[in-house]
């Protein structure tokens, strides 16, 4: 197929720019996504001021079912669910944006560096990343959080430098791919050094690989955050965490006289189920309209 | 097609080489002094410095490496330091039933995902395939603990089906045993449809609009001869390699499966071994994961090489 | 019409086809009619988007998901297809169309042996398994294929592309079909393979008496083939006719144009401009209520633009879609003939760029692979150097080691008598300036995301070291003399046409004061229009700024066209370097001689094929003594075996690599060309 150039060519490109942007607010699995994201980062910002009950507050009746007064009943401690799950959010989401931040930053600079030269160093590089994917994200963070100890920093730092690899070989990928067309060759043929040819020439080209990775990442780092936390290795008590909801009550499951006191974790277990869930409905969205 | 497999299995053993060294100073970064965090803050420093010596502590970090590998590819993975048995004693046994509790998953999350994959394929676009794909983003998307949570409430609580536990009471049966882990399984299952059928969606739709299934279709071929004989064979074989990958993070993401269910296997091991700073016993188990996911890698090539005459009359690497 | 005993082969009606795209459905082939009878062979050519391989999946039914056919019927062997229900359509194409397109490693299933997809085709008729077996090795024996038995037992990928067309020529003819549509089946193979391909199908088709319907851009490939021909544009037949009527004496300003672009008949850029046609193709589904080629025709008048033409008889069988078809074959030119002529060339100074003993060894998975070995050229200022050789002769790998993109095993390059660094980050400013490369595809040649302005800009200060205004200056210059709009500065590669996108890369390579400019095939991805114009500015700049080029091309008429000397490869190996016109014409190595000869030339006749034996082989492991010999048609003995012939000078500047002595070359070659004469 030709393409056509027209003299109003110039505007084309923020055409085509607009049209993605209208394909995605066109699309119902992102706007489902983007509306759950945004009514739980709306919940981390102001929820301690719409919440009916004080998040922290003990002084409840425990294990009430739900209904009444405590719309999703209250936890063995008595402290009020609905709020508690109202407020949990914000950790997570001060945490997993953060750690895929660092993710994606280091794996790009790795990627970029093993795609573009190749050779021995993509070999060592290569091996050595090889080597960190043989073992499951989960146990490497473990292995490193009881290491350095439990805090919000060390946290967002072990993802991150988790994730690097991972997001290290998609964007190696996307560059070996690149490195092969010969604008690269033109670049060199008019003498650029390797960081010019790497960042100027070929990172623009790949961002779609990485925007689509960053937002699979996101989802993963809520994922991964959330089950450190489960573990007691993310984030610590006092917060009303979500997880920390699920790794306080589960134990009670087993008391089936009343129901396993279902309420404690399955609503927290909603919520996280439900950020995920809205994240990676935004990441296909996202995926689906580059893709075009 | 032994030139693949010679390569691949140099390129495991030097990925296990660095494997070994990650984890190895990994586990040096533990904060405290080895003799110290086991024999508890009033232990006098005579003891710990005694304890040290006996376990090897004290020696330079290379001997101390060297001993360690040495042994563990003997098959000596050394004594606990917690418990003071040998630590193979203890991660063997959990090593089986984390396999048995793998092994479940995977002989569910298979057969089902492919089946989803292609079936949503064959529909593109329309909505059974729309439903297929959001289900499965959505399920893999989910915490594993917190799937399993959804499915304790339902089957453990409400309908009171299926044990809350995992761990099987001594002397129950392999059929007896399957039942105590199809909730953990099932949890695995919810985490892992999403990705292997989106694999085998993605194999699949490229074999479609491949030229040689254009040409089995001019041929005169029936829909069935073709998708049977043509696509399914060439859409499939990528989806070898994300199985592989998936069962490596089976193993050693059971962690938190496992702390769920209460389940002895090895995750829970590693878990315990992280908590109470159990430095052989970590290093072994970790390494021994890490062991388990190549081993899973490897034989994924054998059979993706096997599968595919380009690998297996050479041309292709 | 007369009914006939057998029905027309295939018959299209008013057929209109429409895709999809956005919401709309945008028209592709308008009103299309055209019929090939039984037996007969067809020829469709066009330049790309005109609608040529929508027409053949058309016939088959297998059109993408987003097109369907609007109105109009289609008779493939006197059955509507576009109204068989499924279980028809499968026996239909199961017994009576087949179809053949163009890339041969993608048409076969790679995990399926050859024996058993071939098979195939005979058990979907109900045909048992032995049987199957059997009439698959008679139908392979029936492509030339040798040893029948083995390579019914490999896959695909064990199999040379000319091997795997070959396969998929046998699969298409085994169910003897009324009609064998073949879309481009040789385009990406090397010539002397398409060559024999194109030779296949024409003696199986004499054979069988198939209709065909050949799909094909290149108009020597249908003047070969075909008994006639329509051309389509726009998705509108133009113009049919017998195929010789066509070509000679083109009756649609669209076929002239097309014909007049094609350097051909040993014409040379001192002879004077090709002449090019101007615009662009319409949009995908524009409304186009006159004449489809109005915008780009230089007879278009009032009428043109407004009365649809109808279909003109202008003799037997001869038709055109031109209001003023009698004015066709006077299309006034788009570019004048002369402009300006190349300098003589002085060859007794010191070359601008020196090639000696240039070698390449890779190593490959344990092989050595000898990529060039010991080629030495020398290039004068002003010189086209022209670059032949089919894939695997090193050519690539020979001009990317002269840019210092590959460092070469063993060699020196030197410009102006001095010796420039191998490696190209060692290479001072002004040797990169002056050597700089046009490559093949501008598409990747071109960053996406940068615009045109960002590129030409960066080229300008990394290679003249320019920036501020005097950049900006320059750089309206340089757009300009590379005629390209300076509205388009703002805009990125992927809005430009293939044609405009190869005039930034040029006009990139030319940003410094290059000396040399390597030219790796920078026509070979766009159409023949775009390509004269493409070519007759290589000219200009040449003769303004008398810089060299070498010159890569397969397209041995291109190549004439712009060489002074042309250097012909084979493994790696100069086997001959000459004045473009004594390499053309000869006594010629034979190689030269072969690939000439598998050229198919619009201009028809001429040549007698060479018909060269077995397959390209391998550069892992290259035949001893004299590489060629393994295909050689003038071997003369064991001495060809044994030893590699050294590379002489027979003739004045003529050097050849070849045991016979030239003048027995000379007669071979004037006897054979006594016998077609």
């Amino acid at each position: 197929m030709s393409t056509i150039a027209s003299p109003a060519a110039g505007s084309e490109a923020r055409i085509a720019r607009r049209e993605t942007l209208r394909q995605l607010l066109r699309s119902p699995t992102f706007l489902t996504g983007a509306a759950i994201v945004g009514f739980w980062v709306f919940c981390a910002v102001f929820g301690f001021a719409i919440a009916p009950h004080d998040p922290q507050d003990q002084s409840f009746t425990p294990l009430l079912r739900p209904g009444g007064a405590h719309l999703l009943g209250t936890d063995n401690l008595g402290r009020d669910v609905f709020s508690r799950v109202l407020v949990g959010a914000g950790d997570i989401l001060k945490v997993a944006p953060l750690a895929t931040l660092l993710g994606i930053a280091g794996g790009t600079v790795i990627g970029l560096v093993t795609g573009y030269f190749r050779g021995l160093v993509d070999n060592v590089i290569s091996r050595i990343v090889d080597a960190w994917l043989a073992l499951p994200v989960i146990v490497i963070a473990v292995t490193a959080l009881v290491a350095l100890g439990a805090s919000t920093i060390t946290l967002i730092v072990v993802i991150g430098v988790v994730f690097m690899p991972i997001v290290s070989r998609t964007v190696r990928a996307a560059v070996l791919g690149e490195r092969q067309l010969e604008y690269v060759q033109a670049a060199r043929l008019r003498g650029e050094r390797a960081p010019y040819a790497m960042f100027v020439e070929i990172l623009p080209n790949v961002m779609g690989p990485i925007i689509v990775e960053a937002t699979v990442r996101l989802g993963y780092a809520i994922f991964t955050v959330a089950g450190l936390t489960f573990l007691g290795f993310g984030v610590q008590p006092p917060s009303p965490d979500w997880a920390l909801q699920i790794s306080d009550g589960y134990s009670l499951l087993n008391d089936t006289a009343h129901q396993g006191n279902y309420w404690i974790v399955l609503f927290p277990g909603m919520a996280v189920a439900s950020l995920v869930i809205g994240v990676n409905l935004i990441a296909d969205g996202i995926s689906r309209a580059l893709e075009r | 097609m032994a030139r693949f497999l010679a390569n691949r299995l140099a390129l495991s053993i030097v990925t296990l080489f660095i494997l070994s060294v990650i984890v190895f100073a990994a586990t040096q970064l533990l904060p405290g002094d080895v003799g110290r965090n086991v024999l508890g803050p009033f232990a006098d420093q005579k003891s710990v410095d005694l304890f040290n010596h006996q376990v090897g502590a004290d020696r330079p970090l290379l001997v101390q490496y060297g001993d360690w590998i040495w042994k563990f590819l003997h098959g000596d993975m050394g004594r606990s330091l917690q418990y003071q048995v040998s630590v193979w004693s203890l991660l063997g046994p959990s090593l089986v039933n984390s396999l048995k509790l793998a092994a479940e998953a995977f002989v569910l999350v298979v057969p089902l995902s492919i089946l989803g994959g292609v079936a949503a394929a064959l529909r593109r676009g329309r909505l059974a395939d729309r439903a297929i794909t959001i289900t499965g983003l959505s399920l893999t998307a989910v915490p594993e603990f917190v799937s399993a949570i959804f499915l304790i409430v339902a089957f453990g609580v409400f309908l009171t089906w299926l044990p809350v536990n995992a761990q099987w009471p001594q002397g129950t049966g392999l059929v007896g045993q399957m039942r105590y882990l199809l909730l953990p399984s099932l949890a695995l299952v919810m985490v892992l449809f999403g990705y292997i059928a989106r694999m085998a969606r993605h194999g699949t739709i490229e074999a479609l609009s491949a030229d040689y299934t254009r040409t089995a279709y001019l041929n005169g071929l029936g829909t069935t001869t073709v998708i049977g004989r043509h696509v399914l064979r060439n859409a499939l074989l990528p989806t070898i390699a994300v199985v592989a990958t998936q069962t490596g993070y089976l193993i050693g993401g059971l962690l938190v499966i496992e702390k769920l269910f209460n389940y002895n296997g090895i995750g829970q091991r590693i878990y315990i071994a992280a908590q109470n700073k159990d430095v052989t016993m970590l290093q072994s188990g970790v390494l021994l994961v890490g062991v388990v996911y190549l081993v899973a890698t490897f034989i994924a090539d054998l059979l993706y090489s096997v599968l595919n005459p380009r690998i297996r009359f050479g041309s292709v690497e | 019409m007369t009914p006939e005993p057998t029905p027309l082969a295939l018959e299209l009606r008013d057929l209109d086809v429409v895709y999809r795209v956005r919401g709309q459905d945008r028209q592709v082939l308008r009103g299309l009619t055209l019929t090939v009878g039984s037996g007969e062979s067809y020829g469709l050519v066009g330049e790309s988007g005109c609608g040529k391989s929508t027409t053949a999946l058309a016939a088959v039914q297998y059109l993408p998901s987003n097109g369907r056919v609007r109105s109009g019927s289609i008779n493939v062997a006197g059955r509507d297809v576009v109204r068989l229900s499924r279980a028809e359509l499968r026996k239909l194409r199961a017994t009576e169309v087949s179809m053949v397109y163009q890339d041969p490693s993608q048409a076969l299933n790679p995990s399926i042996k050859i024996g058993r997809q071939v098979a195939a085709v005979f058990r979907v008729r109900g045909i048992g398994r032995d049987e199957a077996e059997e009439r698959t090795a008679a139908v392979l024996r029936h492509v030339q294929i040798a040893d029948v038995g083995s390579v019914m037992n490999r896959y695909p990928h064990q199999l040379s592309g000319g091997m795997q067309q070959r396969i998929v020529i046998a699969m298409a003819l085994a169910k003897d079909p009324a009609l064998l549509i073949l879309d481009e089946p040789t385009t990406g193979l090397d010539a002397t393979v398409e060559a024999e391909v194109l030779d296949l199908i024409a003696q199986l088709q004499a054979e069988l008496r198939t209709a065909v319907l050949f799909v094909s851009h290149n108009l020597g490939v249908i003047g070969k083939m075909c008994e006639r021909v329509g051309v389509l544009y726009a998705g509108r037949l133009v113009e049919e006719g017998p195929v010789d009527v066509v070509l000679q004496n083109p009756r649609h300003p669209y076929t002239v144009g097309l014909i007049r672009c094609i350097p051909r008949g040993g014409v040379r850029k001192d002879h004077g401009r090709l002449d090019t046609i101007p615009g662009f193709l319409p949009p995908l589904g524009e409304e186009l209520p006159g004449c489809v080629f109005v915008d780009r025709c230089g007879l278009a008048r009032e009428i043109c633009h407004t009365v649809e033409p109808p279909l003109y008889q202008l003799g037997e069988h001869h038709i055109s879609r031109c209001h003023f078809h009698e004015e066709a074959p006077e299309l006034p030119r788009v570019i004048p003939a002369d402009l300006g002529q190349p300098l003589p060339l002085d060859r007794s100074s010191t070359a601008l760029v020196r090639i000696e003993d240039l070698e390449k060894i890779y190593r490959q998975r344990g092989h050595t692979v000898h990529a060039v070995s010991g080629v030495s050229v020398s290039i004068w200022p002003g010189e086209t150097v022209g670059l032949v050789g089919e894939s695997g002769s090193g050519k690539t790998t020979f001009a990317r080691a002269l840019l210092g993109l590959v460092v070469p095993t063993a060699g020196t390059v030197e410009v102006d008598g001095r010796v420039v660094p191998p490696k190209l980050a060692r290479r001072s400013r002004e040797d990169v300036e002056a050597l700089q490369i046009v490559f093949q595809n501008p598409d990747s040649a071109l960053n996406r995301r940068h615009t045109v302005r960002r590129i030409l800009r960066r080229a300008l200060k990394k290679l003249a070291g320019l920036t501020g205004t005097a950049a900006a200056a320059r750089l309206l210059d340089l757009v300009q003399s590379v005629r390209l709009a300076e509205r388009y500065l703002t805009v990125r590669p992927n809005q430009l046409s293939g044609g405009l996108k190869q005039r930034v890369a040029i006009a990139r390579a030319f940003a410094g004061e290059p000396r040399l400019v390597v030219c790796d095939e920078p026509t070979s991805a766009l159409d023949v229009s775009v390509q004269a114009a493409i070519l007759n500015l290589l000219v200009e700049l040449q003769v303004e700024r008398r810089l060299s080029y070498l010159f890569i091309s397969h397209d041995l008429g291109v190549v004439r066209y712009l060489s002074d000397r042309i250097a012909v490869l084979y493994l790696g190996r100069l086997m001959e370097l000459g004045p473009a016109d004594v390499v053309f014409d000869g006594p010629h190595h034979p190689y030269t001689e072969a690939l000439l000869s598998a050229v198919p030339t619009i201009d028809g006749g001429g040549r007698e094929r060479i018909r060269l034996e077995g397959e390209i082989p391998s550069a892992a492991n290259p035949p001893t003594g004299c590489v060629f010999h393994t295909r050689c048609p003038r071997k003369i003995g064991p001495i060809c075996e044994q030893e590699e012939p050294p590379l002489v000078t027979v003739e004045r500047d003529h050097m050849m690599r070849c045991h016979i002595p030239i003048e027995e070359l000379r007669r071979l070659q004037q006897d054979k060309d006594a016998i077609t004469a």
